[in-house]
């Protein structure tokens, strides 16, 4: 903490702190010394002048904003000659703004109106000949989500730092001198350049010079002022949980969607959560509940629906053993309530543990790992902790894509606090560019990489010894084993050249503050387990976890994932991760419940289609998953689905999965609902109702509430706080997290054991939650499927920037469309020159399951003989052609390495 | 990468972003003209984003982001030109050849700039056409200079 000083404005004492700016103490003290360009996110631009004092016994006014305060300084911030001055520099700002207010969307929110107003500086009381039309021929509404109106502007280059010193991506510049500087995108268009449209610069901009297209309303414009309500929600989209503030006018539509200034993401968002709602609204959503008639899918009343349902369910389970005849996926784009009732349903309504959900092929075999070796499944810091760091590896994982907020801590803890990145990623990411090492290992060959740096940081002595005696168990073996891996032998295997791996393990084993972290590109392999514990064995000996800026930070990918881990949505594990076949467990949920529970392990996610096919499952109930375009393999997935006695699909669209359903019920989404999601880094954040559902749907919860009423079990939740009340006595982390503490607008992260608790924001401070870490040997294992001649190239799937999951929210936004629109693979540009396939040109790819065909782009990002390919498309689905291969520890499917082969059309 | 680039690149070893405007002024004098790949070259070695260096070259008069053509016209804007009319003059020549100073025309034939001070304002209203200095410019005598440029050049391309 810096040292308090004394300052005195106007007469008024007040603390300052030592080194900061006099206008960052003044608007502290509620001191309103009027200000342009000044945010208090970015550096100082000193530009606009407005905020001029006096100092005493200094000769000259200067900026507020960039002058330091010095202990006992004296400071006039208005008398009647800096008010004089301040009118003179606001007239001169205002003759290069094109004050069409009565045209403005920023009408009634614009920073210079306000001081114009304030300033009695109306059009008929201004000194200086306007001088804005100059720069007309500069603005730029070639953005697909952004206008630029060159003749508002008034260079106060909030929008170029807030690009650069927050978004990290300095795609914006301040153009020309004089009169005709300008913001732009430099040599293009806006179109034409990097943007990829995350309308941060748009949402720092204080006048009407940058503003957000209108996106949800097809282009009809409203002022801010025509908004009548602010809702704050979280992003329905992945797992760091922004916190949105959705703005919605008098008819309930959607006008624009900003960043609140709250954690996780201080404001900013990333194309999808500020552009990409328009789902909600699409005219295709589910509205009534529909039932199956011969071959198509007929409306029905809720009645009809749900008393066929529990006719059906409770015809199977009459049956001997039918109970686990019985499965059901839940769903991480669910609340925590949701998910919270979907396995209480399934465990005691059905009597099974058959439930699971897609964390199986995202973080399960992190949680398989962590749960081993430190005892909790979970992301150990928080994500303001990647800029505490002052190194950070992140591996499997292209963050920009897939955790675009996320990504952008990054990128500031690099340019802002010269953090060291190291990367290892087989395809140069985009965060390769601000990488201090890059690691271009083999796709399947993190184990060995892991060791290998493992290997260096103990030979070269930079383990932490104190750390590893205390606070571990099985370093020998460990050490024993890492031996073999040498920098050299590890270049064999990974194709990192050795002076790289030495190099990075210096930098990370070197770290005073070392955070790693990771997403598919290590948990989606038959050894993902394993890999994970590479990655845990790294980070542990080097004494890097349970410090701010270190840990192990597997980065969720669903907004929810976390929180549906949490509420036991899974095969093998009650809510609170207590094993399902742990006797204690059982007993602890059989008295809370007051039901008889199965004490047998369920059918996993991944197990789930084979288990059909085998005759063992007869139903299934999704809620909110889309298998038939999400899970490996899948021609097999769909003969899976069309065998069954009884699907049921709970969704909010008649989604590809849904073509097999014997019964569909129409939910609501997350902007129509209220609840809470769990983010990656634990926190609980509140899910708030903006719209209103659609026809005659539900939420989750309450449908299969009503289900469980259908089948003889009455429960009697009236919202979803009463939900939370019965999730605090069941689940120990989220004790202290009460609707109370949620509807304050408290974001706890767990484990949070009372209401008097803040949270914890580290795990494994003291002590590890198992005791002591276990430090598990492992050993490379080569991926499941290698490349033959007949099947040349190495496939792997993973997410673009504009699109989610299997599309079906995205793909409804004509925003995100803009941007990308159809299904396309990378291949690099060497390879599409041998085999002739020109750039957009439409190929066959097969592999030894299925084939697909898919326009070809070239690309600098993939190495040679390695395709990528987004599973985003269900018309080219990644998963037709990827292999069901199972890590043995996880159950997960290695969906990141299969073979395929290219053949022209 | 471009040879002449990287040479130029190499002998500006400290990486410091000091060295932007050096290695802008040489780029320039040895391609003729600042391209968006050199840009990217240098905002690599730099590592500066390609968006800032634009915005510091387009902060100078000196630097032009096209190739100049193969008539490069100065027009003086200086003080005794513009009292003899350059203004007209500049807007003149702007308009026959649908460029804007800086700029160079599709064919690459003219370009055009302008200068504070030629320092020959005896004979103002001045040009210079590719280093010569041409007195006492009216827009029509402008016009017909152009024309016959254009005139020659066509019989060029007939020969």
């Amino acid at each position: 903490m810096n040292d308090i000083i004394k300052i005195f404005i106007d007469g008024r004492e007040i603390e300052a702190c030592q080194g900061e700016k006099i206008l960052d103490a003044a608007l502290r003290n509620n001191i309103n010394i009027p200000n342009l360009c000044y945010d208090k996110k970015l550096s100082c631009t000193g530009s606009c002048r407005m905020c001029i004092v006096s100092i005493e016994d200094r000769p000259v006014n200067v900026p507020a904003c960039s002058t330091v305060v010095e202990n006992g300084m004296k400071i006039i911030a208005f008398n009647d000659k800096l008010e004089a001055e301040r009118k003179v520099i606001l007239d001169l700002i205002l003759s290069m703004h094109n004050d069409d207010c009565i045209n403005c969307v920023k009408d009634g929110s614009c920073d210079l109106q306000d001081l114009a107003f304030r300033y009695d500086l109306g059009r008929g009381k201004r000194t200086f000949h306007p001088m804005w039309g100059d720069a007309a021929e500069y603005s730029d509404s070639s953005s697909q989500v952004l206008n630029y109106d060159a003749t508002k502007c008034i260079q106060c280059q909030k929008c170029i730092k807030a690009c650069q010193e927050i978004q990290g991506k300095g795609i914006l510049t301040l153009e020309n001198r004089g009169i005709e500087a300008v913001v732009s995108t430099g040599y293009n268009q806006w179109s034409d350049s990097k943007c990829d449209g995350c309308g941060e610069c748009a949402q720092v901009c204080p006048v009407g010079a940058l503003t957000m297209k209108f996106v949800y309303t097809d282009g009809k414009r409203f002022r801010d002022k025509d908004i009548s309500k602010i809702t704050g929600t979280t992003c329905p989209y992945c797992g760091v949980g922004c916190q949105l503030d959705v703005h919605t006018n008098s008819e309930n539509q959607i006008i624009k969607v900003t960043g609140s200034e709250s954690l996780p993401n201080l404001g900013s968002t990333c194309v999808k959560g500020r552009f990409g709602l328009q789902y909600s609204g699409h005219k295709e959503r589910l509205k009534s509940p529909m039932i199956r008639r011969g071959n198509s899918l007929v409306e029905c009343s809720w009645n009809e629906a749900l008393a066929f349902t529990a006719e059906k369910l409770k015809e199977i389970k009459s049956i001997h053993g039918g109970a686990d005849m019985i499965a059901g996926m839940s769903s991480a784009r669910c609340t925590n309530e949701d998910n919270y009732l979907f396995q209480k349903f399934m465990r005691t309504v059905i009597g099974t543990n058959n439930v699971d959900h897609c964390a199986r092929i995202c973080h399960g075999s992190t949680v398989a790992s962590m749960l081993t070796s430190l005892g909790s499944g979970a992301m150990t810091n928080a994500i303001a902790d990647f800029e505490k760091a002052d190194v950070i590896f992140v591996t499997g994982s292209n963050t920009t894509e897939t955790h675009p907020v996320i990504a952008t801590a990054i990128k500031r803890a690099v340019l802002n606090n010269n953090a060291r990145l190291i990367v290892a990623d087989p395809r140069k990411i985009d965060l390769v560019r601000y990488a201090a090492v890059w690691m271009k290992q083999k796709n399947g060959t993190d184990i060995a990489l892991a060791n290998g740096l493992i290997h260096v940081i103990l030979k070269e002595s930079l383990q932490k010894d104190d750390f590893i005696k205390n606070r571990t168990e099985g370093f020998e073996e460990l050490k024993k084993s890492v031996e073999k891996y040498t920098p050299e032998y590890v270049e064999k295997i990974t194709g990192v050249p050795a002076d790289k791996i030495i190099e990075a393990a210096r930098i990370y084993g070197t770290a005073q503050r070392a955070s790693i972290a990771w997403t598919m590109g290590i948990t989606q392999h038959a050894c993902g387990t394993d890999n994970v514990t590479a990655l845990t064995n790294l980070a542990v000996i080097t004494g890097n976890i349970g410090r701010e800026g270190t840990g192990l930070n597997p980065l969720r990918g669903q907004n929810n994932v976390q929180g549906a881990c949490d509420m036991g949505a899974q095969w093998d594990s009650y809510p609170g991760y207590f094993q399902v076949e742990n006797e204690t467990a059982k007993n602890r949920f059989e008295s809370l419940w007051k039901t008889k529970l199965s004490s047998k392990n369920g059918i996993p996610l991944t197990e789930i289609m084979d288990a059909v096919l085998e005759g063992r499952l007869k139903s299934l109930y999704i809620m909110g998953e889309n298998p038939a375009v999400s899970e490996p393999d899948l021609n097999h997935t769909v003969e899976a689905l069309k065998s069954l006695d009884l699907l049921i699909v709970q969704d909010i669209f008649l989604n590809e999965t849904a073509q097999y359903a014997h019964v569909v019920f129409p939910a609501a989404s997350a902007l129509e609902k209220n609840g809470t999601f769990t983010n990656t880094e634990r926190r609980v954040i509140p899910v708030r109702k903006v719209l209103n559902m659609p026809g005659q749907a539900k939420e989750d919860w309450e449908i299969i509430q009503d289900l469980a009423a259908g089948m003889g079990y009455f429960w009697n939740y009236r919202s979803w706080e009463d939900i939370m009340k019965e999730i605090n006595l069941v689940v120990p982390q989220y004790s202290g997290i009460t609707p109370e503490r949620i509807n304050k607008g408290e974001l706890i992260q767990w484990p949070c054991p009372d209401s008097k608790h803040p949270g914890t924001s580290i795990l494994h401070g003291e002590k590890f939650t198992r005791g002591k870490a276990l430090l598990q040997a492992v050993e490379h294992i080569p991926p499941a499927e290698e490349t033959s001649e007949e099947y040349p190239f190495v496939l792997s799937t993973g997410r673009n920037l504009f699109h989610y999951h299997t599309g079906t929210m995205t793909r409804k936004s004509i925003a995100l469309n803009s941007f990308c629109s159809d299904p396309y693979f990378e291949m690099n540009e060497d390879d599409m020159r041998e085999l002739a396939i020109n750039e957009g040109e439409k190929v066959k790819i097969l592999s030894r399951r299925g084939e697909i065909i898919i326009s070809a782009r070239s690309s600098k990002r993939v190495e040679k003989e390695n395709l990528f390919l987004p599973f985003h498309f269900a018309e080219a689905a990644a998963n037709m052609l990827t292999i069901n291969a199972l890590d043995p520890k996880s159950k997960m499917a290695e969906l990141k390495v299969c073979a395929v082969n290219i053949k022209r059309l | 990468m471009n040879s002449s680039i990287s040479v130029i690149l190499k002998k500006y070893e400290s990486k410091s972003r000091d060295s932007l405007i050096p290695i802008l002024q040489e780029v320039q004098e040895t391609e003729g003209y600042l391209s968006k790949d050199a840009l990217v070259e240098i905002g690599k070695d730099l590592n500066l984003p390609v968006s800032k260096i634009y915005g510091v070259a387009t902060f100078y008069n000196q630097f032009r982001f096209q190739p100049k053509g193969k008539y490069h016209i100065l027009v003086c804007r200086g003080t005794a030109c513009h009292v003899k009319g350059s203004e007209k003059l500049l807007e003149t020549i702007c308009r026959n050849l649908d460029l804007k100073p800086g700029m160079t025309t599709k064919d690459r034939m003219f370009s055009i700039d302008t200068v504070a001070c030629l320092g020959a304002c005896g004979l103002s209203p001045v040009i210079c056409i590719n280093g010569e200095f041409v007195a006492k410019v009216t827009p029509k005598k402008a016009l017909k200079i152009l024309d016959e440029l254009k005139e020659k050049e066509s019989e060029n391309a007939r020969v």
